[in-house]
C-alpha cells in the first residue's frame, strides 16, 4: 500500500527558448542618467556583437510560471525524507537564507577596505574558531568551495609539509570503499593511488596497512566513520604506523555529522581533514551547490595554509599575505562567504549542546532503520553503524531485482531514493542516511515503504523493475543521451 | 525507538567506540540561540561593514541590480533543498534549467557545449587548462598578465604539481591590450594552451582573433577567460577560442565578500570528453516523452576514480540557477539594453579621469589616482577603485574602477572631483 502520496496534476512546460516570442521582455532599466554611447566607436566596430541568436523573450509572468512549473518536477526535502546516503540531506532552516541576505553581508565586495569588512571577518574568524573547536584541530582555512575542493586543498598541504622535509614522496593509500573525488584528487596533487581493500569488517585493514606504508606512502585519506557508516575502531593503530613512517593521515569528513559533540578527528590522530559545510552544517544542497569545503590541519601544517589568513591585529581584523610557505590560492577572494554565513548561523542556532543532540538523533534514525530492514535485505557488514546503514541487494538479485530498480519503485512510495550502488565494496549497495531531520512518523513510512517493495519482489518483480509509474517522467533513457549527446538545445 | 534499537539509552549507541578517541567533555561552544537573536548577530556584523557605501570597485566582481524574481525561484524549497540530480525521474526540474542554462551559455559564448557549472571563474582556468594538456598532449601554458592576478595565482597552485609549467606574457604599456609580439616571443610548439582574459583586468577589450591565431599557428589552443558576463550583452562572443572559461557574479549573484559565485567551462564539439564536472543531456523516457539526465559521467570521479577529467563533483547548480533566471529576466533585448547602460555610464566616468590606457573599455578603466584620494571618498561614503600597486607594482600610482548601471552620475561627479 502506498499511503505517502498521491499523485496530483502536473503542468507541463516548454523549454525557456520553445516559449519565446519576439519583442517580449520581464526586465526594466531606469533612464540612463548619462549620454549614450555609441558601441562601435566605444569598442571597435568589429567588436560589437550581433543579436543573440534564440536567446529568451518572455514577460516576467511567463518567467515566473516557467520556474516555478519547472520546480514542481522535482523532489527535496522539503517534501520530505531524502535519504540519500552520504550526501547528508538534513533540513536547511529559512533563518540561515535570511542571514546570509543581511544587506551589509550580501553586498560586501571582497576589495572593499578591511577597515570597512570588519564584520565579515569576524564572522569568519568565529567559524574558523567553532570547526577548529568541533574537530579539535589547531587552523581552519575557509578557503576551500566544496570537499573535493577541499581534499585538494589537504593534499597539497602534505605534499608542500612533506617536500620542506626533503621528499614529497609519491603515492597516497585510498580504501576500496571511498568516495571518487579521493583518487580523483590524488591524481591532481600529482600523486600515484594505491587502493588498499577493506578488512572483512568493511575496515582498514591495518595489518597489511603495516605491510605498505614504506618510504613512497605521503598519506592514507581515509572516511570516518567510512561509508558503510561504520567508525574506524583502529584509527589511532592507523596513524600511529603512518607517523611512525613519516607518512601523514588525511580525514575525509564527508561523515563528521556522526561525530560533532562525540569524537574529535585532532583527538585521533587526523593531520588533515576537510569538512562539508552543507552536509555536516546544513547549509542548502541548492541542485548540486555551491558548497564550502573548509580544511582543518594540526600546528606542524598551518605555515602552508593558503594566503590570505585571517590574523588579528590590534583590535581590528587583517588579511596576512605574507605567507613564503603557503601553497598558495586555491581560489580567488577567501572562500564561499555566503555559505560560510549560513553554517555559522546553523552553529550558533545549536550551540555546543544542540549540536550533539543532532549527532545522537541521526545515529538513532539509523540505527533503527538498520534494526527494522534487516530481516527485508542483506547487511553485509554487521559491524555497529553509526549515521547510516549499507544493505546489500543480494537477495533481490535471485529475482532478478538490483538496488536501481528498488530505488526507482521507492519513488513510487513517495520517497527519494537512497544511494545506489555505492560504496563499490559492497555488491549492489543499497545506502541509506536518514539524518537527525526524520520524527519516527516518517522513518516508520520509510521503513514499511522498503518492506513493502521487498514483498513486490517476492511476488511481482516485474512491478518493481518497470517502477516508477507514477512520476511526470518515467524511467529515463541514460544509455541514448551519452551515445548521442545532446547538450544544448537548437531551434528546430 | 530506543527499544527497538535494543539501547536503554542513546549513549549505548556510541558505546562501540574505543573509550580513547571519544570526547569526555562537552563542546567548548556557547548554547544555541533564538531566530531573533542570529539575526541580530548578523545585523551587528554588517553594521561593521560598507553598508549604504556607494562603490566603483569591480576587478571581478561587479555590483549589477539583482531582479525580484531571482530570488523568488531560488527560494523554492524544490529548487534549494534537492541535491544534484541523480534520479532523473524526480529531478526534471533541475535538470531542465540546467539544460536551459547549457544552452544560454552556448549562445553567449558562441561554443558548442557548455558544462552545468565550476566553482568559479578562477578554478575554471585550472580546469581549462588541464582540458588543453590532456587534448594536446603538450604540457607549457603561456596566460596573459592582463588576466585577473588572483586567477593567476589559482593557476599557479594548481600547475605546481600537474607537470604545466606556467609562464606569463605581458601586456601593451600604451594600450592595455595583449602585447602581441611577447606572445609570439615567448610561444613554442611545446605550448598547449594561451590563456587571455576579455575585457581583461584593465576593462580592456582584446582581439580574441589575433590571440587564436597565434595560438593556432603553434598548434596552442586558445582559452578566452571573462569576469563580466555582462560584456556579453555586447561584444562580439570569442567564437574563435577553443575553450571560453568564465565568471557569471554579475547575473545577480550576490558579490558576497567573494563567493558562492559560479563559473562556466564552454568548449567546441571536439573536445567534449574532455570537459570537467556535470554535463546534462537529452533523451527520452521509457513512454517517448523528451527528458533530461546527467549525462557523459564516465569522465567524472565517481566513475573513473584517478582517471578523471576532474576531481569536482558538488558545484555552483543553485547559483548557476540565480544566472538562467537573470538570463531568462533580461533576455535578448534586455542584456542589450544593459550592456549598452554599462558602457555609457563607465564612458562617462573614464571621461572625466585621467585614464592610463588607451584601449577600447566596456565598463572599467585604470585611472592615475594615487590610493590615498580613496580616503578623502571615503568620508563622503564612496569606496574608490581598486589600487593596482599591489598586483602591478609598476601601477602603483593607478587605480581601476567600474561603473555600471546602479552607479549613479553624481556620485561619479564626486569621484572625478577628488581623483583628478
Amino acid at each position: 500500500m502506498i499511503k505517502k502520496v498521491t499523485p496530483h496534476l502536473s503542468q507541463n512546460e516548454a523549454l525557456i527558448f520553445e516559449r519565446s516570442s519576439p519583442g517580449k521582455k520581464a526586465y526594466q532599466l531606469p533612464e540612463l542618467d548619462v549620454p549614450p554611447v555609441d558601441a562601435a566607436e566605444a569598442l571597435g566596430a568589429g567588436n560589437v556583437r550581433r543579436e543573440i541568436e534564440g536567446f529568451p523573450e518572455v514577460s516576467e509572468v511567463e518567467a515566473i510560471r516557467h520556474f516555478t512549473r519547472l520546480s514542481t518536477w522535482n523532489y527535496a526535502i522539503d517534501y520530505g525524507m531524502y535519504p540519500l546516503g552520504s550526501c547528508t540531506m538534513k533540513y536547511n532552516p529559512r533563518i540561515n537564507e535570511l542571514v546570509a541576505r543581511t544587506e551589509g553581508l550580501a553586498w560586501a565586495h571582497p576589495y572593499q577596505p578591511e577597515a570597512l569588512a570588519q564584520g565579515c571577518m569576524e564572522v569568519m574568524a568565529r567559524l574558523e574558531a567553532a570547526l577548529a573547536e568541533i574537530t579539535g584541530m589547531d587552523a581552519v582555512t575557509l578557503q576551500p568551495a566544496a570537499g573535493a575542493h577541499g581534499e585538494l586543498t589537504g593534499i597539497l598541504l602534505i605534499r608542500a609539509l612533506l617536500e620542506k622535509r626533503g621528499n614529497a614522496r609519491k603515492k597516497i593509500l585510498i580504501p576500496d570503499s571511498a568516495h571518487g573525488t579521493n583518487p580523483a584528487t590524488a591524481a591532481i596533487a600529482g600523486y600515484a593511488v594505491e587502493n588498499i581493500k577493506s578488512s572483512e569488517t568493511g575496515g582498514v585493514d591495518v595489518c597489511a596497512l603495516e605491510q605498505l606504508v614504506d618510504k613512497d606512502v605521503a598519506a592514507l585519506m581515509v572516511t570516518n566513520p567510512n561509508t558503510l557508516g561504520v567508525f574506524e575502531n583502529n584509527i589511532v593503530a592507523v596513524s600511529e604506523i603512518l607517523h611512525r613512517k613519516g607518512a601523514l593521515l588525511y580525514m575525509d569528513g564527508a561523515n563528521m555529522n556522526a561525530l560533532v559533540g562525540i569524537a574529535r578527528p585532532g583527538d585521533f590522530g587526523v593531520d588533515v581533514m576537510h569538512l562539508n559545510l552543507h552536509k555536516t552544517f546544513s547549509t542548502p544542497h541548492g541542485g548540486g551547490g555551491p558548497g564550502a569545503g573548509p580544511v582543518a590541519v594540526k600546528k606542524i601544517l598551518e605555515p602552508f595554509l593558503p594566503t590570505p589568513r585571517l590574523k588579528r591585529s590590534g583590535k581590528k581584523w587583517a588579511f596576512d599575505y605574507k605567507r613564503p610557505r603557503s601553497i598558495g590560492r586555491v581560489k580567488a577572494f577567501y572562500g564561499n562567504f555566503g555559505v560560510l554565513v549560513r553554517a555559522l548561523a546553523y552553529i550558533l542556532a545549536h550551540g555546543g549542546p544542540g549540536l550533539r543532540n543532532a549527532t545522537v538523533d541521526a545515529v538513532l534514525n539509523a540505527v533503527y532503520i538498520r534494526k527494522a530492514l534487516e530481516p527485508y535485505f542483506d547487511l553485509p557488514y554487521s559491524s555497529p553503524n553509526m549515521h547510516e546503514v549499507v544493505f546489500s541487494d543480494d537477495r533481490q538479485a535471485k529475482a532478478g531485482v538490483r538496488t536501481g530498480d528498488i530505488a526507482k519503485r521507492l519513488i513510487d512510495y513517495g520517497f527519494h531514493p537512497y544511494t545506489v550502488s555505492f560504496p563499490l565494496i559492497v555488491h549492489g549497495a543499497l545506502m541509506i542516511e536518514p539524518t537527525e531531520t526524520e520524527g519516527k512518523l516518517e522513518l516508520d513510512q520509510f521503513i514499511d515503504a522498503m518492506m513493502s517493495i521487498a514483498k513486490e519482489v517476492e511476488t511481482d518483480p516485474q512491478l518493481v523493475k518497470n517502477a516508477p509509474y507514477s512520476t511526470r517522467t518515467s524511467r529515463v533513457d541514460e544509455t541514448t543521451a551519452a551515445r548521442k549527446p545532446v547538450l544544448r538545445w537548437k531551434p528546430a | 525507538m530506543l527499544d527497538a534499537c535494543g539501547a536503554a539509552n542513546a549513549e549505548e549507541l556510541f558505546a562501540h567506540l574505543p573509550e580513547d578517541v571519544r570526547l569526555d567533555r562537552p563542546l567548548n561552544l556557547a548554547p544555541g540561540i533564538s531566530e531573533y537573536e542570529i539575526v541580530r548577530y548578523f545585523r551587528d556584523r554588517a553594521d561593521e561593514c560598507a553598508n549604504g557605501y556607494a562603490s566603483f570597485l569591480g576587478a571581478g566582481v561587479y555590483n549589477h541590480f539583482r531582479p525580484v524574481l531571482v530570488d523568488t525561484v531560488v527560494s523554492r524549497g524544490e529548487f534549494l533543498t534537492s541535491y544534484t540530480p541523480y534520479q532523473a525521474e524526480i529531478s526534471q526540474g533541475t535538470l531542465t534549467t540546467i539544460f536551459e542554462f547549457q544552452t544560454m551559455i552556448c549562445q553567449l559564448t558562441g561554443m558548442d557545449v557548455a558544462n552545468a557549472s565550476m566553482y568559479d571563474g578562477s578554478t575554471a582556468v585550472p580546469e581549462a587548462a588541464m582540458m588543453t594538456v590532456r587534448a594536446t598532449g603538450k604540457g607549457r601554458v603561456l596566460v596573459a598578465r592582463s588576466v585577473h592576478p588572483e586567477y593567476r595565482q589559482v593557476l599557479a597552485t594548481y600547475s605546481k604539481y600537474q607537470g604545466m609549467p606556467v609562464a606569463e606574457f605581458g601586456y601593451n604599456a600604451e594600450s592595455g591590450a595583449l602585447d602581441l609580439e611577447d606572445l609570439e616571443r615567448q610561444i613554442d610548439d611545446l605550448t598547449a594552451a594561451v590563456i587571455i582574459q576579455t575585457p581583461n583586468f584593465f576593462g580592456i577589450v582584446e582581439s580574441v582573433k589575433t590571440a587564436a591565431e597565434i595560438a593556432h599557428r603553434k598548434g596552442a589552443l586558445l582559452v578566452v577567460l571573462f569576469t563580466e558576463a555582462v560584456s556579453l550583452g555586447i561584444l562580439e562572443p570569442p567564437a574563435d577560442a577553443d575553450i571560453v572559461a568564465g565568471e557569471l557574479q554579475s547575473f545577480a549573484i550576490p558579490p558576497s565578500y567573494g563567493g558562492p559565485y559560479a563559473g562556466i567551462i564552454a568548449t567546441k564539439e571536439k573536445l567534449i570528453r574532455q570537459v570537467p564536472g556535470r554535463l546534462v543531456g537529452q533523451t527520452t523516457d521509457s513512454r517517448g516523452n523528451r527528458a533530461f539526465c546527467l549525462t557523459l559521467a564516465t569522465r567524472e570521479q565517481h566513475i573513473r576514480r584517478e582517471k578523471a577529467t576532474s576531481n569536482i563533483c558538488t558545484n555552483q547548480a543553485l547559483i548557476a540557477l540565480m544566472a538562467t533566471v537573470y538570463m531568462t529576466v533580461y533576455g535578448k533585448q534586455g542584456l542589450r539594453e544593459l550592456a549598452e547602460q554599462n558602457l555609457a555610464k563607465a564612458h562617462y566616468l573614464g571621461s572625466k579621469l585621467n585614464r592610463r590606457f588607451t584601449g577600447n573599455y566596456f565598463n572599467e578603466l585604470v585611472a592615475r589616482a594615487p590610493e590615498e584620494k580613496n580616503k578623502t571618498l571615503l568620508k563622503k561614503k564612496i569606496v574608490g577603485g581598486l589600487p593596482l600597486g599591489r598586483f602591478y607594482p609598476e601601477l602603483a600610482d593607478c587605480q581601476l574602477l567600474c561603473a555600471t548601471e546602479m552607479t549613479r552620475r553624481a556620485d561619479m561627479d564626486t569621484v572625478a572631483e577628488v581623483l583628478a
